[in-house]
């Protein structure tokens, strides 16, 4: 990869475990995140991905373990608080406002950078008219990035699927986060929408430096994008490391071949 | 064919963000002002400014309010009429217990007041969603008006709850012609109109949608859900709050509290389902549609039916149409009239082209 | 002690028939997922439509049959003029079209039958029953423990409807999930006719013992929305939940009113029995049968 330099680690999870009721989703995970890399997470159905993500920002709180992020230590997090620090996310099943139009939902993501005060915006004196301007702009940049100027005030709800995929990438873009939580970007998409999806993504990794963490269920995509790929199977950890080594990791392939043991 | 936006380009973000983009929008919007301010008055009689006009505007703003937490933050509430409530008895005992106290003041402690009471009642919707919520808020419904019933105190020990409103005077003016209060009435309207368009098209009004619309998301991006819908709860509230005072102050003048009761909820209900959910338009088209529908079925039934049926009919004709047009719009057009609205603008656009 | 349980048991047995409108909506959101408002007006037209053929001089066991036969035919005209065009809208849609649907009912049944209030005879006596009063001096009317002793009987009816017979599997395949029933061949119209017309059969009955206690008026429909913190306190989803629930509101309303009434003017079971639900709900947002819910994204 380019010019991006991989540096230390900030986001480290230890022994993270998660229960739902007597169900086991995760058990002792733990893995790291180093700065500016692409980090993937991958394996099978049900092998406790998403709840990874969700642990990560704050969703849900697991019932063990230990989540340090740029230094600070804490025993879960919070959404919002994630969502300060700079952690952004898509989702699985997309998670727009449906009800919005794409350049809302755009908007929508800034909504930590604005300070405008309730009466303000009210009364749209002051702070809140200026802010609306200068938020538009960098809201702009972003559809430009994403090459989604065409749609800008169409609700998100009429859109096809693939676009709507971009415009969640949108909104999590607008926040101008340093970490991107990417929860399969490419399900459901046809080759094509692949291969702008992976630029997008390299290119929001090359140009920002943002740190990416993602799951993906093409294998294709994850070896050939990602740094450091960490393989999950029954909400356990079965492997970590570069591309090159998960694949030549026995446990692996039997995870996913359904060799016997 | 006047209606064209061909031409206008928007050079900066700060046109293309202003509260109506399209030229003839604001020329219309002031037209239509320059009518309610000017030619209103003069034109209309007495009886149709007391006993629609100015009941029109008032269920507009309490629509409006039901609008933001209903329409632009999801929540639904069956107890709009218990906040026009307290409105109305905070009002009233403002003005009863401070000395001096200006009626303007006094309306927007009423409201302020209904905006607390939201709150505390809006706080259940943190930890619940959907239909659980529309019966918490029939806890709201039912105990303030039993409250304000039964605690003499709020309407100054007289018997059965019923305050009688004082004389509204602005700076020496006094408002007795049903002209004036028109007039003050629609004033008050149209600034907290204005106000609501500018709080849907902030970041606030985007944080009620996206709460709305998927919370999870929404909590993702960094809103505080908490913040977020209680904030909807006591504007809402508020703005029902400012209507119920005016409501007492400008319409009825004598009010008790079981005139605020379910039966007024859900007609502010049907108001937004029928105008349009999540739309300003929408809360004064319905309000219109709400006002005037019973008495032109009254009419209806006097002319037409006359013999026929019963006098006694009207009222559960009343019942029937009303709900069968909820139903009727729920499932033809569930953004109500604010949408045909929409579409006509939309056709007016490309007319005399079909697309 | 003895007035203790004296409210106590009155207050159950009027819970027995808050349990009554209850059930005809957790049947209806069991199969269908609607949170059917109307079921007050349901009953109110049913003890209405029962009433006013009596008044006509229909003997009772036919106008029993016809005030069935009208709920019925109302619960099929709902399915398929409300819900069948309103299919996978969101719930709170169909929520709103049932209060619509409220005001339709309410309106056709004052329309056909008038407005004034009537009573209603089923021929049981409500005086105490003699050897209560005598052993434990304790004040119970016959007619409550008839209404509860229906319900009883009723709960038992739809339990073994549900568990044995094939419609009662069909229609627990469709509470569990739409789609699934579908793609078996459970004819899902079908299902939700019958359930529309067993709710209306609830309400009847709900109607009969409620009108004979209270008189048939507009105000019962007022009463049945009481049901609504009864399915908060026992979860949308289960029938023992409703008749519990019922229970627990009843009583507690009887109870707060005598023993806490007095302190502030007395009428709160107005509104007792909401915030007690909303109080329940900020501890145990699911009710107490209901199954927990986890977000998943």
């Amino acid at each position: 990869m380019s010019g991006r330099k991989i540096g230390e680690v900030i986001l480290d999870l230890q022994n993270i475990s998660l229960r739902f009721g007597g169900v086991k989703a995760l058990t002792n995970i733990s893995f790291d995140v180093r700065e500016h890399e692409v980090r993937a997470i991958i394996g099978p159905n049900g092998a406790g991905k998403s709840s990874m993500l969700n642990v990560i920002n704050g969703v849900y709180h697991p019932q063990e373990g230990r989540i340090n992020f740029r230094g600070e230590e804490r025993r879960k997090m919070e959404p919002h608080m994630a969502a300060m620090q700079g952690i952004a996310r898509t989702f699985q099943n997309i998670a727009l406002f449906k009800g919005m139009t794409v350049l809302d939902n755009v908007m929508t993501g800034r909504i930590t950078k604005m300070k405008a005060n309730f009466l303000e915006q009210a009364i749209r004196i002051g702070r809140a008219g200026r802010e609306e301007v200068e938020h538009r702009k960098k809201v702009e940049e972003v559809i430009d990035f994403l090459e989604i100027q065409h749609i800008r005030k169409t609700p998100v709800g009429r859109l096809p699927y693939g676009l709507q995929k971009r415009v969640e990438l949108a909104r999590a873009l607008a926040a101008e986060p340093s970490m991107l939580l990417l929860d399969e970007p490419m399900a459901g998409m046809n080759v094509e929408e692949k291969q702008d999806m992976c630029r997008f993504i390299l290119d929001v990794n090359d140009q920002f430096g943002t740190t990416i963490v993602l799951i993906e269920h093409d294998m294709g995509v994850v070896m050939d994008i990602s740094d450091r790929v960490v393989v999950l199977d029954y909400g356990k950890k079965i492997g970590d490391g570069t591309p090159d080594e998960v694949r030549n990791n026995q446990e692996v392939i039997a995870a996913y071949l359904g060799v016997a043991h | 064919m006047f209606y064209r936006e061909a031409g206008q380009f928007k050079t900066t973000y700060l046109a293309d963000q202003q509260i109506f983009p399209i030229t003839q929008d604001r020329i219309g919007v002031l037209l239509i002002l320059a009518v309610a301010f000017v030619a209103v008055p003069m034109l209309f009689n007495e009886y149709w400014i007391k006993a629609i006009l100015i009941p029109f505007l008032i269920f507009s703003l309490a629509a409006l309010g039901l609008n933001i937490l209903t329409g632009y933050a999801g929540q639904l509430s069956l107890g709009s009429a218990a906040f026009m409530a307290v409105g109305a008895f905070a009002s009233y005992n403002f003005m009863l217990r401070v000395d001096g106290m200006p009626i303007l003041i006094a309306f927007v402690c009423g409201g302020l007041s209904a905006a607390v009471v939201g709150i505390a009642f809006g706080l259940p919707s943190l930890r619940i969603k959907g239909f659980y919520l529309a019966v918490a808020t029939l806890a709201a419904q039912f105990f303030i008006v039993w409250a304000l019933t039964k605690f003499g105190w709020f309407s100054n020990y007289s018997s059965s709850g019923v305050i009688t409103a004082q004389e509204m005077q602005i700076f020496g003016y006094k408002f007795v012609t049903a002209e004036s209060k028109y007039l003050l009435v629609l004033s008050i309207v149209v600034l907290l109109a204005l106000a609501a368009k500018n709080m849907v098209r902030s970041s606030i009004g985007r944080a009620w949608m996206a709460v709305r619309d998927m919370d999870v998301a929404a909590e993702v991006i960094g809103i505080r859900i908490m913040h977020t819908k209680l904030l909807a709860f006591a504007v809402s509230s508020f703005y029902c709050g400012v209507a119920g005072a005016l409501y007492a102050y400008a319409y009825i003048g004598t009010v008790e509290p079981e005139g605020f009761n379910l039966d007024l909820s859900f007609k502010i209900l049907f108001m937004i389902i029928i105008g349009g959910v999540g739309s300003i338009v929408g809360a004064f088209l319905g309000a219109a549609f709400i006002v005037l529908l019973p008495i032109a079925l009254d009419v209806m039934v006097q002319e037409w039916l006359h013999g026929i049926f019963p006098p006694s009919i009207s009222s559960n004709l009343q019942l029937v149409v009303f709900g069968g047009l909820i139903i009727f719009f729920l499932i033809v057009e569930p953004h109500g009239l604010a949408r045909l609205w929409q579409i006509g603008k939309q056709k007016l656009r490309l007319w005399p082209f079909p697309h | 002690m003895q007035f203790f349980f004296e409210v106590l048991i009155g207050g159950l047995l009027s819970g027995v028939m808050y349990s009554f409108v209850a059930l005809g909506f957790v049947l209806i959101y069991k199969a269908s997922g609607v949170f059917n408002f109307a079921q007050g007006a349901m009953v109110f037209a049913a003890a209405l439509t029962f009433v006013g053929f009596q008044e006509l001089g229909v003997p009772f066991w036919l106008a029993l049959l016809i005030a069935f036969g009208v709920m019925v035919v109302l619960g099929i005209l709902t399915e398929r003029i409300v819900l069948r065009p309103l299919v996978n809208q969101p719930p709170i849609t169909l929520f709103m079209a049932t209060i619509g649907l409220t005001y339709v009912i309410e309106g056709l049944a004052q329309g056909a039958w008038g407005a004034n209030v009537r009573g209603l005879e089923l021929g049981i006596q409500d005086e105490p029953i003699e050897w209560l009063m005598e052993t434990a001096n304790i004040s119970v009317s016959k007619f409550d423990l008839f209404g509860a002793g229906v319900a009883a009987l009723l709960v038992t009816l739809l339990a073994l409807f549900f568990q044995y017979t094939r419609i009662g599997r069909a229609l627990r395949a469709v509470a569990d999930d739409h789609q699934a029933a579908l793609s078996i061949g459970i004819p899902l119209q079908q299902i939700w006719r019958i359930v529309w017309a067993v709710a209306g059969f609830v309400a009847l009955v709900a109607g009969l013992i409620w009108g004979a206690r209270n008189g048939v008026s507009f105000s019962l429909t007022f009463t049945a929305l009481k049901a609504l913190p009864v399915l908060i306190l026992g979860g949308f989803t289960s029938i023992p939940g409703a008749i519990v629930g019922g229970l627990i509101i009843g009583s507690t309303e009887k109870l707060a009113e005598v023993y806490l009434g007095e302190y502030v003017g007395g009428g709160i079971d107005s509104w007792f029995p909401y915030v007690m639900a909303l109080a329940f709900l900020l501890v145990r947002p699911e009710g107490l049968f209901g199954e927990k819910h986890i977000d998943r994204v």
